[in-house]
């Protein structure tokens, strides 16, 4: 069997459904033995679209994602999205065509050493130039990307061993000797970690990501409402723990919510699941939970005490150390902590999240967010862009179930969501999934308007345009003076270029027409561009600037 | 503080860049790196001496190292009974008359005077932990034309 068949065979044994790729000239052998595969294939109009749309296909179904592309320029172009499911630890097959073995290190035409270039942005990587090895390699890629803290791995697989012949043999089974993450809870870390609960008075529960990849998300509900401890879920934890939930305190950190970090900051135990402490969560460090013990629960060793210091550390799982404890907690030794929910209620009533909506004024952002959490009754799939667009959309639409809520969390990557919300919509065809996005990032991938027409994927792009690159113009008024350098846009015609596609696109301009537009995008069975011209220097709010503590919050407190 | 630490890995084509570009991204410091197959042909020996600022750092060090998919095992010495070697070779002008010197190096220390020739020594030193800052110091007296070293090896007693 021909190398190209080999991988297309090997990828059918994984329960491949869709790849999401773009053709070149390093990869035609391979694209020839896809053409007959019961393989769908996305074919996107920019590489780096391929990628991010094998992300939100990952991230809705929690399987690995599969994108592909040429050699040299195609494999670059989908480094953003490698990087970007990197940091957010989501699985996904990157395959890479590569020039002839023979001509490696060569500089030649359409070369790039991508297996360097993605050495620190993917979980492992592979050079195949032995066919023999081409099976085992992507069995082996398949169990690193989705084993363990999940991640992108990449196979760069050179053209003549495409064309090459040998047995094809897909292993049952992988044996890594140097790969072996840990699935359980130590038993006295456990031990130690209920001690610390059964102790606390004023705890809280963070939930990052992590609950949503181990699919922990019924545990965690049971744990919190076992131990009556507030939760409260970072932006990649959104959906992990009901945002609707009584003990729910929504996001923490630089946009966080008041109570959220109120709570945090007052605490005496911090039981973090399968959160990284990312500086955008925690701060200044030296005042972050400053009266806390930290639990700390992480599938990934590296995480623990690499910023904040750890009391308890329990290495493993999320859905088997919450079950554990769930398992060994006993409700009759907690200590009384009515007082601290008292608290919590209390700072709930006086801070909450808010705006400032007038019918005359121009449309607030967080209303139109809000009107589409009424008309989709919370079962929509938000995908965001990067910036203020990402921001209102976790703080102003509730996430009551994960997988819900699709952003790039780590990297920031401005043009993750629209192809994010392409690889989502594909993976559920059934939901509605809108991609809630700034004029600036929609400008970053607006080709995939190409995609969706083609196709006809009924992603629902909604443009909150304030003729800004939001966030930057936020920190410019508050921080630089309001020297607004560089963040000016000038727009085209989002509704026409729309049209120029083949998408429907229409403008929404005043306030009283949100209601009836969001119910026209939802209606519309296609895709949907939707151009809201927003108040143009509203601001995100609360917001801790960058190195404060996060009880140091502007806006939001009156 | 300088610590030594050792990572079996699997021995194929690429490991060595995943080890050094791990110290180069995450922004550790690495004083010496010696690399070598084992008696197990199939696995290499990557023996670092690294400079962690402090415990915490030198944790993140050996858990980013295990974290690679290629490396078996992490062993770190600091708290360890271990033998460990580090070789120098190097080139004293004859021109500063330390003929004396290093006559009395060589009683003391184990060092040898591999070759002679008419402009200078070739001396080979094969020094420890214990010993090396001795010896460096011994050596700032020598007028040194060129001196290489291989880097720190270890094991464990």
């Amino acid at each position: 069997m021909k190398g190209a068949k080999i991988l297309v065979e090997s990828l059918l044994k994984e329960n491949v459904e869709v790849i999401f790729g773009y053709p070149g000239g390093s990869v035609i052998p391979f694209f020839d033995c896809l053409y007959d595969a019961p393989i769908k294939f996305i074919l996107p109009r920019h590489e780096q679209a391929a990628a991010h749309a094998a992300d939100g296909y990952a991230r809705v179904t929690g399987r690995p994602g599969v994108c592909v592309a040429t050699s040299g320029p195609g494999a670059t172009n989908l480094t953003t999205g490698i990087a970007t499911a990197y940091m957010d630890s989501i699985p996904m097959v990157a395959i890479t065509g590569q020039v002839k073995t023979s001509l490696i290190g060569n500089d030649a035409f359409q070369e790039a050493d991508l297996t360097g270039i993605t050495r620190s942005i993917t979980k492992h990587n592979y050079l195949v130039k032995d066919i023999g090895e081409l099976a085992k390699t992507v069995k082996e890629a398949f169990y690193v990307a989705s084993s363990g803290r999940p991640g992108p791995v990449l196979i760069d697989l050179p053209v003549d061993v495409q064309i090459q012949d040998a047995e094809f043999e897909y292993p049952s089974e992988v044996d890594i000797r140097s790969y072996n993450p840990t699935y359980f809870g130590h038993p006295g870390q456990i031990k130690r970690a209920i001690k610390a609960i059964y102790e606390a008075k004023k705890p809280v529960i963070i939930a990052g990501g992590g609950v949503i990849i181990a699919q922990a998300h019924e545990e965690l509900l049971k744990f919190a409402e076992g131990i009556k401890a507030p939760v409260t879920t970072t932006l990649m934890g959104l959906g992990a723990f009901p945002s609707t939930h009584p003990l729910s305190l929504g996001m923490p950190g630089m946009h966080g919510t008041v109570y959220a970090n109120m709570a945090i900051t007052e605490s005496d135990l911090l039981i973090s699941v399968g959160c990284r402490f990312d500086d955008r969560v925690t701060g200044r460090l030296d005042a972050f939970a400053p009266d806390a013990k930290i639990v700390h629960i992480d599938i990934d060793p590296t995480s623990i005490s690499k910023n904040i210091k750890v009391d308890v550390p329990v290495v493993g799982d999320a859905k088997n150390i919450l079950g554990q404890l769930n398992e060994e907690i006993k409700k009759d030794k907690l200590a009384n902590i009515s007082g601290w929910t008292k608290k919590i209620k209390e700072w709930k009533k006086k801070h909450p999240l808010t705006y400032k909506r007038s019918s005359k004024a121009k449309i607030k952002p967080q209303y139109v967010l809000e009107e589409i959490y009424k008309q989709t009754k919370g079962e929509a799939i938000i995908v965001t862009e990067v910036g203020q667009n990402q921001m209102w959309a976790a703080q102003f639409y509730q996430y009551d179930y994960p997988r819900h809520f699709l952003s790039s969390g780590g990297l920031g990557t401005m043009g993750y969501g629209f192809p994010a919300a392409i690889g989502a919509k594909v993976a559920a065809p059934k939901k509605q999934v809108l991609d809630i996005a700034g004029d600036g990032s929609i400008q970053m991938n607006i080709q995939e308007l190409a995609t969706v027409a083609t196709y006809n994927i009924g992603v629902k792009v909604v443009i909150l345009n304030n003729n800004y690159l939001g966030m930057v113009r936020q920190w410019q008024e508050l921080f630089y003076n309001r020297r607004y350098a560089a963040t000016y846009l000038k727009n085209p015609d989002f509704v026409k270029v729309a049209q120029g596609y083949g998408v429907k696109g229409l403008r929404v301009k005043k306030d009283s027409e949100v209601k009836a537009a969001v119910k026209e995008i939802l209606q519309h069975k296609g895709p949907v561009l939707a151009d809201f011209w927003i108040e143009e220097e509203e601001n995100v709010f609360p917001m801790v600037p960058a190195g404060e503590a996060i009880n140091r919050m502007i806006g939001g407190m009156a | 503080m300088k610590h030594t630490i050792q990572a079996l890995v699997e021995n194929k084509f690429g490991v060595l860049a995943r080890v050094a570009s791990l110290f180069s991204a995450r922004g550790f410091n690495i004083v010496s790196l010696a690399v070598g197959e084992t008696e197990d042909p199939t696995i290499s020996c990557m023996t670092m001496v690294v400079d962690a600022e402090d415990e915490r750092i030198l944790e993140q060090i050996k858990k980013q190292l295990n974290k690679l998919i290629d490396v078996i095992k992490v062993v770190d010495f600091t708290r360890k009974d271990y033998i460990d070697r580090d070789l120098i070779l190097m080139k004293v002008s004859k021109e500063g008359k330390h003929k004396k010197t290093i006559e009395d190096l060589t009683k003391k220390y184990p060092v040898k005077i591999v070759e002679e020739t008419k402009g200078y020594y070739l001396l080979e030193i094969c020094s420890d932990r214990h010993q090396e800052e001795e010896i460096l110091k011994e050596l700032k007296k020598l007028e040194v034309k060129e001196l290489v070293r291989t880097g720190k090896i270890a094991i464990s007693k």
